[in-house]
């Protein structure tokens, strides 16, 4: 046992990069040949940026800082957290097709399926946020910090997403069907949304929830976002991300991969 | 130590054991496959079939007992099983949004062939197994013989040393299952090792060198189709009356001359029965048919036929918790 336990791993270092790419470019082709799923996820968040900039954006009180400057970089987390629970759909959709019994049955690197899925994930999420920005820019959004912050502010929300992926893919392991996959993510999904800095600012919740609202990685993620964004001070909130974003993944990832191999 | 490994049978279980809560999937099977023979796991729906593959194929793991697959333990050795085995059938797919082409070359990089390597032998494989012609074509759009023949060609990438096919015509119309027979048959006249599960005893006694009969997890029977069949005694005898009133008289003379209750197949007014030495009882069977006023349309020995085999083994027809027709689509994936 203990030395097929030493192959096992001797075969994710060598393999682990290699395989999560040839299944990465797997599910990036799945995307492009389903471009009515493109389009429509992509049409979704734009639609959100529309509609807090439009509807809310005079309702609500963000001091100095212009509503879309605000928004952006929320609205922006929000699209990387539905993203991520397409992580879980993925793998469950791939489960009950059959599909993870060809690859088990590989000489494949364990974790390569579920990286390669998180990686295409990420890189949609990429994809739509860049979108997002150009959209928020016709609008009135503008970056006043650096081009290092305009660079890095995307990218902090890729990371994130790819924390939260590996949450769905737990339970994209565990669920039977994709269906419940899709239903089950936004029982996680809408608290961690709202009780946050994405909308508005946290300081008009009930004391004890702003606690939660502060702590919760998705305000530090925005917070850190809109300092790289408005070139402010973004150093702490940064800090911050990195170290839910190292949490969730050390966390979710061996526990993930756990499912993945004992799922029948 | 090589040397040894070579001569070892690639298929070796002992024992095996594994149970889904309350349910006994296998209890105990034992079977071994020598080189380059087709071994046919016979069975319902619900015997263990797909489960005994999942475990041979480093899928699952048994609760008790060992198996080795080209030499190495399916529990202990699953990576040096993997890269010697092929799975096609309902415990593998083929990816629908992938085309013909990129799913074999997917595979071939999954094994981590060099790219050109991939694409030569995806090549070689599309020609081989008639695919060419679709090879740019999704394969969600194929039909369900050529997703078979593209799954087969999937797990046949690497030169497997032992070719795993759970229920390989499983839901294909009469036209693919042939299909998948003549392209089976063309991979054990090649000397391909095969464990070959299917629900169909007509599939076991065309594609088969042995089979093996498993049963609520148990294996009930095993050896050639010609062995299976004489264990029931031998031949059957058949009578077809002219009249079915005299059906019952014909069934009173059966009784009497067989070795075993006579089944009665009242729409197609014939009685048959489990004869020993048929050919000597022939001419009496006649005479007391003749004798009790029965007129007979027709009468003859003959071998029985492979549902009898399961009947009399089993005492339950074969495809008793699963009576639809072998044209039937499945749905999702089961277990057993």
């Amino acid at each position: 046992m203990m030395t097929d336990a030493l192959e096992v791993l001797r075969a994710e270092a060598r393999y682990g990069l290699v395989d999560a790419l040839q299944l990465w470019k797997r599910n990036l082709l799945a995307y492009r040949r389903q471009p009515d799923l493109l389009v429509f996820s992509t049409i979704q968040p734009v639609m959100f940026v529309l509609l807090f900039a439009y509807v809310f954006g005079g309702a609500i009180q963000t001091g100095s800082i212009a509503y879309i400057d605000f928004l952006l970089p929320g609205i922006l987390v929000q699209t990387v957290l539905f993203g991520s629970t397409q992580t879980g759909v993925g793998l469950a959709e791939d489960i009950r097709s059959g599909m993870i019994d060809r690859y088990r049955a590989l000489p494949m690197a364990r974790s390569a399926v579920i990286a390669g899925r998180i990686l295409a994930d990420a890189t949609r999420n990429l994809f739509v946020m860049v979108l997002m920005i150009g959209v928020g820019f016709a609008i009135g959004f503008r970056f006043h910090g650096s081009v290092a912050g305009v660079v890095a502010m995307p990218l902090l929300g890729v990371l994130l997403g790819l924390a939260f992926s590996w949450i769905s893919a737990v339970i994209g392991t565990s669920v039977k069907r994709a269906e419940t996959a899709q239903v089950a993510s936004f029982v996680w999904i809408f608290p961690l949304v709202f009780v946050s800095s994405i909308f508005v600012p946290v300081d008009t919740m009930p004391d004890w929830l702003q606690v939660v609202a502060e702590n919760s990685p998705v305000t530090r993620a925005v917070n850190a976002m809109r300092g790289l964004a408005h070139g402010t001070d973004a150093r702490e909130p940064l800090l911050w991300t990195a170290g839910w974003v190292v949490g969730i993944v050390t966390v979710f990832a061996p526990l993930a991969v756990w499912r993945y191999r004992t799922v029948t | 130590m090589q040397a040894a490994r070579q001569a070892d049978p690639p298929v070796v279980v002992r024992g095996i054991r594994k149970s889904f809560g309350d349910v006994q999937a296998l209890d105990g099977v034992s079977l071994t496959i020598e080189a380059g023979s087709v071994l046919g796991l016979l069975g319902p729906n619900g015997a263990g079939k797909t489960t005994l593959v999942r475990i041979l194929t480093t899928l699952l793991d048994p609760d008790g007992g060992s198996a080795a697959v080209a030499g190495f333990d399916v529990q202990r050795q699953k990576t040096q099983v993997r890269p010697r085995i092929g799975l096609a059938g309902q415990s593998a797919a083929v990816d629908g949004t992938l085309t013909g082409r990129e799913n074999l070359e997917m595979v071939a990089r999954l094994y981590h062939m060099p790219r050109r390597d991939a694409a030569a032998r995806a090549d070689a494989l599309l020609r081989r197994f008639d695919l060419l012609e679709a090879a740019e074509r999704q394969a969600g759009v194929y039909s369900g013989g050529m997703r078979r023949r593209l799954d087969l060609a999937a797990s046949l990438v690497a030169d497997p040393q032992v070719l795993f096919l759970d229920e390989p015509t499983t839901g294909l119309d009469p036209h693919g299952r042939l299909e998948m027979w003549a392209v089976i048959r063309e991979l054990a006249s090649a000397g391909a090792t095969v464990l070959l599960t299917t629900q169909y005893l007509e599939e076991a006694d065309q594609l088969a060198d042995t089979i093996v009969v498993i049963d609520h997890g148990k294996v009930i029977a095993q050896g050639t189709a010609a062995e299976l069949k004489s264990r029931t005694g031998g031949e059957f005898l058949t009578v077809r009356v002219s009249d079915l009133a005299m059906l019952d008289g014909a069934r009173r003379v059966l009784a009497a001359a067989g070795d075993g209750e006579p089944v009665v197949d009242a729409a197609a007014g014939a009685v048959s029965v489990a004869v020993s030495n048929g050919a000597a009882r022939l001419a009496g069977v006649v005479r007391d048919l003749d004798a009790a006023a029965v007129a007979i349309a027709d009468v003859g020995l003959r071998q029985p036929t492979l549902d009898e085999v399961f009947l009399s083994l089993t005492g339950h027809r074969a495809a008793s918790d699963d009576a639809a027709p072998p044209g039937r689509p499945r749905r999702g994936r089961r277990r057993a």
